[in-house]
């Protein structure tokens, strides 16, 4: 049975009001030229708002002082090397591993988990944990979920993992954890962010009051926001007046969708099963709890502690040339955009990617190799 | 991805529900929903779990904000693949991980 039709006047009033889109880009070029100072700097941590900046082009209408930077908000993008290392060590031993189509081309220390497909390992795409479960319910080896993703996509992995599970599967956990990183980040001397745009669905998740110690140690405001371009805009509008007047505070402007304490079955699906620990981000920096692992109760799941990872004899090969000059690290910091880097859309394009950011949808130089990295305001719709 | 899929609840059977995403049926679960789902409701899914119930008022301008993104996509679109990977990453059948 096909859905309802859409309300004709909740698509128009809501989502391409290109009037109120006015209305609020106004608003935003009048409260950066009220602080006064240039560049006014804030971040977002989330690939699918800068796929909605981008595909609608809303970049285009920001004023010159106001750097909207995309954040480490990619979980492909900053899963470590040797994160991928463990991943194609387990493969080349023979262990059949199941993981997201973005995660098989990223480049480990040596190779991605293509190149040992090339050389015969047995590497599966899968769209869900659930998804790997089932394959390891059809096959006789052993079945690795090579598992990535920030905390709403950990919450799957928790939530399969608390299901019944056939004896030959395992986790090689990669999962991250936003709230942390956004930390480090506030500290980077080079990005003097002065405001966070949080992702609405993750919120969904953790609910708003997460962010209030952070806003207090930092003094930097963090606005909650949704996905529509009048969504980002007015939540934007927000952060700037929250900067303008030096009142640093969480605000949630996507309540349809958020509350103060958030989804609380699922935190407790999260923490029965995953635990903060520290480990690095790709091309960023350690991040204290940034990294989500297996607590002890789930060790008979936890592929680091089922199967020896044979990581030094991956290590004897020399690391790639070309990945030296690529500029990810500083991407994801807010220090550079892709267009600074002089890989990007020449060595560097999406079918073969030096860097991780090229190599997901939700990374910015990929999001902008598509959309046409600041693009004009005349392809909005 | 972020943005998951919102979807309407065809039947409920325990923790599993049938969801149709614009004439697909998936199967859902319902373990993490923080709120009672009966058929009718819409859900938002993400990698086949239910993260949200949609408060009734919401679901048109939820929906307009799919469907303009999937009407208006070129086929290499980001958010469109994005989404179209969402429902793919949705349970097929009884007899899947659901069960």
């Amino acid at each position: 049975m096909p859905l309802p039709r859409i309300d004709a006047a909740a698509r128009e009033i809501k989502f391409r009001n290109p009037e109120l889109a006015r209305r609020l880009s106004s608003r935003i070029a009048e409260l950066t030229a009220e602080i006064g100072r240039s560049p006014v700097s804030v971040m977002h941590v989330c690939g699918s708002h800068e796929q909605a900046i981008a595909r609608w082009g809303l970049r285009a209408t920001f004023p010159r002082d106001l750097n909207v930077i995309m954040g480490p908000g990619c979980p492909v993008c900053i899963t470590d090397m040797p994160e991928v290392d463990e991943g194609v060590a387990l493969a080349r031993q023979g262990v059949v591993i199941a993981t997201y189509g973005d995660m098989v081309k990223v480049p480990g220390t040596v190779m991605s988990l293509a190149g040992a497909q090339a050389e015969g390992a047995d590497i599966r795409v899968v769209y869900s944990a659930g998804q790997a479960v089932e394959l390891a319910r059809a096959e006789s080896k052993e079945v690795v979920f090579f598992a990535t993703g920030f905390e709403t996509t950990a919450v799957a992995t928790a939530a399969v993992l608390r299901g019944p599970v056939p004896p030959n599967f395992s986790v090689l956990s990669a999962h991250k954890y936003i709230p942390p990183v956004m930390e480090i980040v506030a500290e980077m001397p080079e990005t003097r962010v002065e405001g966070f745009l949080a992702a609405g669905h993750a919120a969904t998740i953790t609910g708003w009051g997460i962010f209030e110690p952070f806003v207090q140690r930092h003094r930097i405001p963090v606005v909650v926001a949704g996905f529509e371009p009048l969504d980002i805009l007015s939540g934007l509008a927000r952060l700037i007046e929250l900067v303008r007047d030096g009142t640093p505070r969480v605000v949630n402007m996507f309540p349809r969708c958020v509350t103060r304490e958030g989804n609380r079955r699922a935190q407790e699906e999260l923490w029965s099963v995953f635990r903060p620990v520290g480990g690095r981000w790709r091309g960023i920096a350690h991040v204290p709890n940034g990294n989500l692992r297996l607590t002890d109760a789930w060790a008979h799941l936890d592929a680091r502690r089922r199967f020896t990872i044979d990581l030094a004899g991956l290590w004897d090969y020399a690391p790639a040339t070309l990945a030296a000059d690529c500029i990810c690290g500083n991407i994801m910091s807010g220090i550079a955009s892709p267009t600074d880097c002089t890989l990007f859309g020449k060595e560097c394009v999406p079918d073969t990617p030096v860097g991780a950011c090229m190599v997901s949808s939700e990374g910015t130089c990929k999001i902008w190799h598509q959309y046409g990295g600041i693009p004009n305001l005349g392809d909005m719709a | 991805m972020c943005l998951g899929v919102p979807g309407r609840v065809v039947e409920v059977e325990g923790l599993n529900a049938t969801v149709d995403f614009w004439g697909v049926r998936r199967q859902v679960r319902l373990d993490i929903v923080d709120q009672a789902v009966a058929p009718g409701d819409y859900i938002l899914n993400h990698v086949g779990f239910a993260i949200r119930r949609i408060p009734a008022e919401e679901i048109g301008e939820t929906l307009a904000l799919y469907e303009t993104l999937l009407d208006q996509a070129r086929r290499d679109d980001l958010m469109a693949a994005d989404v179209r990977n969402e429902i793919e990453a949705t349970g097929r059948g009884n007899d899947d991980a659901a069960s």
